[in-house]
């Protein structure tokens, strides 16, 4: 863990609003578990205030400048433009300065080889995936079940089939793939392979679909969760998650930054309790 | 003239506040830094002039609901609403950490009634490794129908005077900025006791999202702070400064060297810097380095000659 004085390599457009961005990256290799992810920083710009959490999509090394140069350690960001932050990093541009806090957070258990993997992804959730399923093909049988709004949502297959995984896609108008929601393909799927662990990462609707799937059947499932962050390192309190058994009384909070963004499923609470204004007002 | 050896000689950064020692002006905001393990990784905790843990309450406090955090312009809202492991489980788990370092520790704590604060207070009293206590009084009275013990002159003046009782370490009182005249509260914590004044917390606020049209916090309201509130902060210090006697610790919107100073020139001792290990963990090392060479390049030997020196 440090925080890294770093520059952009390359910044593109890969699908209209989603952007893959590598970044220079000594260490990384050694240091980053799949489902970790960088606070990101663009270096002395002010706005945006705080860093950005992004899950870190790839590692992977380049050529160094010229013959006998040693290689450079890189990792690749994919992100998609949804606000001020965002914004800013679609303008960015090779050499730019940028700052990268991490790895950071508890990544995935790549759990028992003989099971066959499901990995589920919901838009941009699916960049997490890709790191496992990189280390889970070495030993098991992967699937990557990927949906999106529409086609432009579905980003990077085609590397997750380089890999060897099996690829099954969903669009919610039909545009690409079968038409519907991914969790009709989940439950199919599980139909077929009974004995599957599932990886889930996307939006908190699709998740919670999957967590549900999952636990009527018994299948083991990990889930990588995102939260509005303001350290990424445990300090400010802002990130947390309800964990199991988690009452109005008897509150118990995990940090999505710490003991996350990866969680077991059975960790934490899915009661889905309507959220309360405590009473506790304005004290800081 | 200076001779060349001389002029070699560093400035001299230490300070003092309510007889603790400092090696600089420079510590942490309460709440922005955990308990001092968390940005271990990525400073060295024996560079600041001490270390100021997260806010305790006799009980464990589980915090509000989320989303307890938001980005506003240069500043942040947080209504995290306190979370902490109660100050028993800091007595046992987290003071023995911080003991390794050659750095102060400041243990913030806070309660909802005048008794429980006087009951923290008593329960850090004997424990070696606290240099001091910081009291926030910007929490609600439960006994009062939950008004602020620091927007109560009254009732800040009763809070202190009891934690002053029951403690016999140097007590900083934590002001809050949602008082119309803040030199009132400054000196009803005096005459109560404190042994420093440390301002501001937070600025209560507010933040909508304009398409769900709901509160972007879950607790509807919460606290301001980063760059934004500093000219305010500024302003409040400079005012309690020529309210009181004892020393003032300076908080509000510091990054960098030169925001520090500004609070140093209007006549803060120290300062504590809070939203901005968030953006840089690495802050307030950057800040005590920088602050130094300020004080070289000046001319300046001694950082107490710079401290209240605003020119009118
Ligand atoms: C562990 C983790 C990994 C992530 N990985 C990726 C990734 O690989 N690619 C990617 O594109 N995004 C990822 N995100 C989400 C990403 O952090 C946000 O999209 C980003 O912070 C938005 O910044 P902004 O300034 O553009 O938007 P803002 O102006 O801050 O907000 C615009 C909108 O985005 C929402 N938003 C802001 N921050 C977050 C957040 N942290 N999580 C969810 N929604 C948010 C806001 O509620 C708002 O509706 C991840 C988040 C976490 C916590
Ligand atoms: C996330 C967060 C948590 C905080 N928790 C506490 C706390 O527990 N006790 C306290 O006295 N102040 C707390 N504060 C207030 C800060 O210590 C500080 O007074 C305020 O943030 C202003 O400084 P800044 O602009 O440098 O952040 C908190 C602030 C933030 C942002
Ligand atoms: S983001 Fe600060 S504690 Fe998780």
């Amino acid at each position: 863990m440090k925080n890294l004085k770093t520059i952009v390599l390359s910044n593109q457009e890969i699908s209209p609003g989603y952007f893959r961005m590598k970044i220079l990256a000594p260490g990384y290799s050694q240091l980053s578990k799949p489902g970790q992810f960088v606070m990101f920083r663009v270096q002395c710009s002010l706005p945006p205030l705080l860093r950005r959490p992004f899950g870190i999509f790839r590692v992977g090394f380049m050529p160094g400048d010229c013959e006998g140069m040693p290689a450079k350690e890189f990792i690749e960001l994919i992100y998609k433009v949804v606000g001020s932050g965002t914004e800013i990093m679609q303008g960015l541009h090779h050499g730019d300065p940028v700052e990268l806090l991490g790895p950071l957070g508890e990544g995935f258990d790549l759990g028992n080889p003989a099971e066959e993997k499901i990995l589920v992804g919901g838009g941009i959730g699916l960049v997490p995936l890709y790191p496992l399923a990189e280390r889970l093909v070495e030993n098991s049988r992967v699937r990557l079940l990927m949906g999106g709004r529409t086609r432009d949502d579905i980003i990077v297959v085609t590397e997750f089939e380089r890999l060897g995984v099996g690829t099954y896609v969903s669009t919610e108008d039909g545009s690409l793939g079968e038409e519907g929601l991914i969790t009709r393909v989940l439950e199919r799927k599980l139909d077929k392979y009974p004995k599957s662990t599932v990886y889930a990462c996307g939006p908190m609707p699709m998740v919670e679909a999957v967590q549900k799937i999952c636990y009527e059947r018994g299948i083991p499932l990990q889930v990588s969760l995102e939260a509005l962050m303001a350290c990424g390192v445990g300090a400010c309190l802002g990130c947390v998650v309800k964990g199991v058994g988690h009452t109005e009384v008897e509150p118990r909070y995990l940090c999505t930054c710490t003991s996350g963004p990866v969680f077991n499923a059975e960790e934490l609470d899915w009661s889905n309790a309507k959220v309360e204004k405590m009473e506790t007002g304005g004290c800081k | 003239m200076m001779t060349s050896g001389e002029k070699k000689m560093p400035p001299k950064m230490a300070v003092e506040i309510a007889g603790i020692k400092l090696k600089n002006p420079v510590m942490p905001a309460s709440g922005t830094f955990g308990y001092g393990e968390e940005y271990a990784p990525y400073l060295d905790l024996n560079q600041l002039g001490a270390v100021v843990t997260k806010g305790m309450s006799l009980n464990p406090k589980a915090g509000n609901n989320t989303p307890r955090i938001c980005e506003t312009v240069s500043g942040m809202l947080n209504a995290i609403g306190l979370q902490n492991v109660g100050v028993d489980a800091f007595i046992k788990d987290k003071i023995t950490y911080l003991e390794q370092f050659d750095t102060p520790v400041i243990v913030n704590f806070f309660g909802n009634t005048q008794d429980e604060y006087g009951e923290v207070a008593a329960r850090l009293d004997d424990v070696p490794g606290v240099a001091a206590l910081e009291m926030n009084i910007s929490c609600p009275n439960v006994k009062h129908g939950g008004i602020i013990f620091g927007t109560d002159p009254k009732a800040a003046f009763a809070a202190v005077s009891l934690v002053r009782k029951r403690t016999t370490k140097p007590l900083i009182v934590k002001l809050t900025p949602n008082v119309t005249d803040i030199q009132i509260t400054a000196r009803a914590a005096e005459d109560a006791g404190a042994d420093a004044l440390s301002l501001i917390n937070t600025l209560t606020g507010m933040a909508v999202d304009v398409k769900t049209r709901k509160p972007r916090l879950a607790n509807t309201i919460g606290g301001l702070s980063g760059p934004a509130i500093r000219p305010i902060a500024v302003r409040l210090v400079y005012q309690v400064v020529q309210a009181v006697q004892v020393p003032v610790i300076g908080i509000g919107g510091i990054s960098r060297a030169m925001d520090a100073l500004e609070f140093l020139i209007v006549g803060a001792k120290a300062v504590q810097v809070g939203t901005a290990n968030f953006v840089d963990p690495n802050a307030m090392a950057t800040i005590i380095a920088d602050l130094e060479e300020f004080c070289r390049g000046e001319g300046i030997a001694d950082i107490n000659d710079l401290i209240g020196t605003l020119e009118l």
